[in-house]
């Protein structure tokens, strides 16, 4: 049997609901939090502050840290906590991903922690993280150059579907399912990340880079509405 | 009104502020061809032909004249280093202290843990430099501090330090501001300080209404009459 219907009744290129909030951890600089349906990030943004240990300092940009944690109760089986080699990765990607936007060049001596918490996950972790890191660090007041979004585009069978979840991304029969997280920069049009688990052909990918671009789009609209109410 | 609402735009990095050559960009923005845009979250400020973004939020950056509230976290050979909750630490060199200070005696003067009000003297691309030489500066003693969001500052001093100046009436205490979000209060008693920081809070929590200052005025009646009411209570 194809893939015709999700799961969840929503249309191949509609966006689970998405609820963003600014401002939620009052000891941190910067925080939000940023939910797509059931996958609920948190990001904390402390600094700039002056980096320690010295021998670590940059005297010409600042440095940008990432710390990606998925709490242990985040999904149905309890994950053990702290650092595994999945987070190492993804806090790596992240780092690269939110490297572009920041000018890092003023705030020389510096480093910049941003802390990633998933407390609920249902697929397409690292988008909803993203999305929440970029709009705690222009919460804490970090100079950035434009905001990120960050969409998880996914190939079941042989349909493009944007934002994946947990049950699409487990699809076995026919071509299986390839999940595409894309980071995109909404106003000089760049992608900053781009990875890809599965197989897909160079046509269906272009196919899949327009869907990425244009929920990023909707993404970056909801980004700018909370930022705009934070007074 | 509708001046007043184009004051309080809010910005979000990578959004155009405005279009046009002859515009020039201030703090906290970047020029793109002929477009000038926000790189911080803020309140756009338009003076003439310069724009600028005014912070809302994030950790507070020195200017050259601030007044601050500084901790002394280390002693060196030529002065201390001070936590003034900006990016980097602040140094104050022994030649910027009021009186002459043997080095012996360092710890005496400003010791690890002492709270100084200062003004800055001078900053460089990572380095702040502090002064104690003036009125009003030095070593803080007694009194409380409360810490507050460095953004809220210009609140609570208001226009031309009309609402410090007022609270300072209405409590009778001395306060002191910090542009880093430190304020020092010392009163006749602990009740005059406590009064004058729920006051504080009271501005912190409303920074957004309007018409804030006669607000407040009431607000520091009514409650004035209510701890007076107290004491008197106790007294009986």
């Amino acid at each position: 049997m194809a893939f015709t219907k999700r799961s969840d009744g929503r249309k191949m290129d509609e966006l689970r609901p998405i609820e963003a909030k600014l401002g939620i951890i009052p000891n941190a600089d910067g925080s939000a939090l940023f939910a797509q349906g059931d996958t609920i990030a948190i990001a904390a943004v402390y600094g700039p502050k002056t980096l320690n240990p010295r021998h670590q300092q940059d005297p010409e940009k600042g440095v940008l840290r990432v710390h990606y944690n998925m709490l242990p109760f985040s999904v149905s089986d309890r994950i053990r906590p702290g650092p595994s080699r999945r987070s190492q990765e993804i806090s790596k990607v992240t780092e690269w991903a939110l490297d572009p936007v920041i000018i890092l060049e003023d705030l020389p001596g510096t480093v910049v922690d941003v802390h990633i918490s998933i407390i609920q996950a249902n697929a397409g972790t690292r988008c909803a993280g993203i999305n929440a890191a970029a709009m705690a660090l222009a919460h804490a007041g970090i100079p950035m150059s434009e905001m990120v979004s960050a969409i998880a585009i996914g190939k079941i069978d042989d349909k493009i579907v944007t934002d994946i979840v947990k049950e699409e991304e487990d699809y076995h029969e026919g071509e299986g399912a390839t999940d595409i997280p894309i980071t995109y920069l909404s106003n000089s049009k760049k992608i900053s990340l781009l990875q890809l688990d599965g197989k897909i052909p160079m046509s269906k990918l272009k196919e899949a880079l327009e869907a990425g671009k244009k929920a990023c789009e909707k993404i970056y609209e909801v980004q700018k509405k909370t930022l705009k109410e934070a007074e | 009104m509708t001046k007043e609402k184009q004051k309080r735009e809010v910005v979000t990095p990578g959004e155009i502020i405005v279009k046009g050559e002859d515009i020039l960009p201030g703090d906290w923005t970047r020029k793109e061809g002929k477009d000038i845009l926000a790189t911080r979250l803020g309140i756009v400020d338009k003076t003439d032909r310069l724009v600028k973004v005014i912070p809302i939020s994030g950790v507070y950056i020195p200017r050259r004249g601030n007044i601050v509230i500084a901790e002394v976290i280390d002693l060196t050979m030529r002065g201390w280093i001070a936590d003034i909750k900006a990016p980097y630490d602040a140094f104050l060199t022994l030649k910027e202290c009021p009186m002459y200070v043997n080095e012996s005696e360092m710890g005496d003067v400003y010791g690890v843990g002492d709270l100084i009000v200062c003004k800055i003297s001078k900053v460089g691309r990572n380095s702040i430099d502090l002064t104690t030489k003036g009125r009003g500066f030095g070593k803080i003693k007694e009194g409380i501090i409360t810490k507050v969001n460095p953004n809220r500052v210009p609140r609570i001093i208001g226009k031309e330090g009309s609402m410090v100046k007022m609270i300072k009436i209405a409590t009778d205490c001395e306060i002191t501001i910090g542009q880093n979000g430190l304020i020092w209060i010392k009163g006749k008693d602990k009740d005059g300080e406590i009064f004058a920081k729920k006051a504080i809070e009271h501005v912190i929590e409303n920074t957004t209404s309007e018409g804030l200052t006669e607000k407040m005025e009431e607000w520091l009646k009514k409650n004035k009459k209510s701890e007076k009411s107290k004491t008197k209570e106790e007294e009986k």
